[in-house]
């Protein structure tokens, strides 16, 4: 018979909740009948609290770990603080996983940059689990992760460890410095600048604020970087994620369908352009 | 294969080798109408409301437009008498086929609870089939692309495949080129090719008013040998021929479009978006009179009690504010960005999207514009202006 309906949502429920920082909190989910699928690193699901609406947010969850679904929320209006609220036990609704995500096979025998501002660091995650977990497969493995201060640090247990790593470097800066803070303090394009690396030989994948991913791609061009070898995850509205309700249209694209993760030369005309 | 499928697979303009065309009269329509009624279709045909053509259920041929035709031109519609009693003698209407094919609103789902248990349930869509009367070449153009667009990926939506699937079309040559009708420049028209059931062709005869009439699919042919019918004779079919011609060299406007996707893509920092965002009144008709616009939205909603939720989905329109926003403002907050994202949608991201333009010609954006601005105007201007960018 017909394809199950994409529209639905299945029943998923609160495992956990976790506190990352003032308005940002991590929710372990599991879903009815979920399959062993699982999901690709940079992929998303649409969340529903019920009554109250329908958003778009990646999984930021080990890949490995299918059945365990993890999402990283912050609190900015009405579905999202509704998510965050979700007391263990309650029922949410849940599509997906939807979407292109991180280019996981491209980047093998390569050097890997992972550039992370805010929130960015969330869907970057799962491609990090993978890295770590088939690190033979790499090349040098490099996060730069960029926050306001070092309270808006998403997963700082588990940074900490991997800063304990020395399969992976870790380089974190943070916009406002309280005292006592050791690290870099300013933007993480300049990070970039600092970093060495092979530009013909490595693979950048970009996830942070619109503004913060024009000026990382700048820095990793400038670096010597190709166009096709940068990847960054885009955000637009969505009410489907299917392709069906026109909403997250970036010129010739569906977000949602052909993205949310591109390659740079893919969309360098239209990043160009204000309001596309 | 489900019939959209065999309907999209058919190369527009190739049709099947002899077809016998037959001639049936004016009371043979109403046998039609009867006829589908009793296969237990919903008939859907043009009738006069509220000074317009519009598309609602009719039961007999005495609620179409006789007589009727229709003026239209940048933001103008009026209806006007006709000097002789043709039934099919004006042009589309604000009404498209989408109305009843992807509804306006749609319940999707809503949630049951029984104590700790909690389901979701999906609404059905309604257990009915449309007849369509009267659909034009652009019309069922625009129906193939919807169906790309809702259909023709990974997750096919259910709801309008179930009011696609069993629908029955009974389409119609135009015998009358509207003000603002330029399906000719979109390759869409005026003939009908494919898609159909059962094709009409208005002329006159000896006995009055009469049809050409075809199958297109197997349920037309059985419908058609129902009929009261006689072969057509070879007069008549030229002048079927005629009627065609005829309108395809009185077309309102035209607009050349083999280019046009690259055009657009040169030029999406052009001067005209400026000059057109004067002119906008941001208010969407526009695309809610497009037969292809497919863009929608979803609510929710909940009792007080919150016992219960819902999702229903309803028409958008990329000309909201709301419609790009993302936390912080909305993507296109400019009415220039907002005509620029509509009009290089139709004519040239629709191509990479769905392998099609989203534009058929049917001139409806035009006529139903408060402003009266002219999509084919607006591509003129930028063509001829020259000056594009790298
Ligand atoms: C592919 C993708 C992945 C995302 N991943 C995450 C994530 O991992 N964690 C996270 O906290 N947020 C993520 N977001 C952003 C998140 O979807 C928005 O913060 C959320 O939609 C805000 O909804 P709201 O009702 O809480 O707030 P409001 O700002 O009041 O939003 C109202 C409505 O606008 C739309 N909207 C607002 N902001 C956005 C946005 N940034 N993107 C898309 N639609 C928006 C939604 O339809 C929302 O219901 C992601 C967005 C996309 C497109
Ligand atoms: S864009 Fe205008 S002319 Fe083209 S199909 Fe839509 S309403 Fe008709
Ligand atoms: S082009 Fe005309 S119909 Fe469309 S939004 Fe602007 S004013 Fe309204």
């Amino acid at each position: 018979m017909h394809a199950p309906d994409a529209m639905l949502p299945r029943i998923a429920r609160i495992r956990r909740r976790r506190r990352e920082s003032a308005q940002v909190w991590t929710l372990d989910i599991e879903a009815d009948g979920t399959e062993a699928s699982g999901f690709a690193p940079g992929q998303f699901n649409m969340l529903t609290v019920f009554g109250v609406g329908e958003v778009p947010i990646s999984l930021s969850g080990d890949p490995a770990r299918g059945t365990q679904l993890v999402h990283t929320i912050r609190a900015v209006g009405p579905v999202s603080e509704a998510l965050v609220q979700l007391k263990p036990g309650k029922e949410l609704g849940l599509r997906g996983p939807f979407g292109v995500g991180w280019p996981m096979a491209e980047a093998a025998g390569r050097d890997v940059l992972l550039v992370a501002g805010g929130l960015g660091l969330a869907p970057l995650r799962p491609a990090l689990y993978r890295l770590l977990a088939g690190r033979h497969r790499f090349g040098r493995v490099r996060l730069l992760y960029g926050a306001r201060g070092p309270e808006d640090m998403l997963f700082r247990r588990e940074l900490a460890s991997w800063q304990r790593r020395a399969d992976i470097d870790i380089e974190i800066t943070v916009d406002h410095a309280p005292s006592g803070w050791t690290g870099h303090v300013g933007v993480v394009p300049t990070l970039i600048e600092h970093a060495a690396f092979d530009p013909g030989n490595s693979i950048a994948l970009v996830c942070g604020p619109e503004i913060m991913m024009r000026f990382a791609i700048d820095a990793l061009r400038r670096a010597g970087m190709a166009d096709a070898a940068i990847y960054l995850s885009t955000e637009r509205n969505m009410k489907c994620a299917i392709g069906q309700c026109g909403h997250c249209q970036f010129g010739p694209t569906f977000v949602c369908r052909d993205g949310p993760v591109f390659r740079y030369d893919r969309l360098r005309t239209f990043l160009g352009l204000k309001e596309i | 294969m489900s019939l959209w499928m065999t309907r999209l697979s058919q190369p527009p303009g190739k049709r099947h080798t002899m077809v016998e065309k037959v001639t049936v009269t004016v009371d043979a329509l109403q046998a039609l109408l009867d006829q589908l009624k009793g296969r237990g279709y919903r008939v859907i045909g043009p009738t006069v409301r509220d000074q317009t053509i519009v598309y609602d259920e009719i039961d007999s041929l005495a609620e179409l437009p006789r007589g009727w035709t229709d003026e239209q031109e940048g933001g103008h519609y009026r209806l006007v008498r006709r000097e002789d009693d043709a039934l099919f003698g004006f042009a589309v209407g604000p009404h498209s086929w989408k109305k009843f094919l992807h509804a306006p609103i749609v319940e999707l789902w809503k949630v049951v609870r029984n104590g700790e248990d909690v389901s979701i349930v999906a609404e059905s869509p309604p257990d009915q089939r449309f007849a369509f009367i009267g659909v034009r070449a652009c019309e069922l153009h625009a129906i193939a692309i919807q169906d790309r667009v809702l259909l023709g990926g990974q997750y096919p939506d259910s709801h309008y495949r179930a009011r696609r699937e069993g629908a029955f079309f009974v389409a119609i040559n135009c015998g009358e080129a509207g003000g603002t009708c330029f399906c000719q420049s979109m390759n869409t028209g005026p003939a009908v090719e494919s898609g159909y059931d059962i094709s009409l062709t208005e002329i006159v005869t000896e006995s009055g008013r009469s049809f050409v009439t075809e199958a297109g699919s197997e349920a037309g042919l059985q419908v058609l040998a129902a009929l009261p019918r006689r072969p057509a004779m070879d007069e008549e079919i030229a002048q079927a021929k005629a009627v065609i011609s005829r309108t395809a060299a009185a077309m309102g406007r035209q607009m050349r479009s083999d280019d046009l996707r690259e055009l657009l893509e040169r030029n999406l920092d052009h001067p005209r978006w400026d000059d057109v965002a004067k002119r906008c009144l941001t208010c969407g008709n526009c695309t809610m009179v497009c037969p292809t616009c497919f863009c929608t939205s979803v609510e929710d909603s909940s009792d007080l009690a919150g016992e219960t939720a819902s999702r229903s989905r309803r028409w958008d329109s990329c000309f909201t504010m709301d419609f790009s926003y993302i936390h912080g403002g909305s993507v296109r907050a400019s009415a220039r960005s907002r005509y620029r994202q509509w009009m290089t949608h139709k004519l040239a991201f629709w191509v990479d999207q769905f392998g099609t333009s989203g534009c058929v010609g049917c001139g409806r954006c035009i006529t139903w514009c408060p402003v009266g601005i002219d999509i084919t105007e607006e591509v003129r201007a930028i063509r001829d202006s020259g000056s594009t960018e790298g």
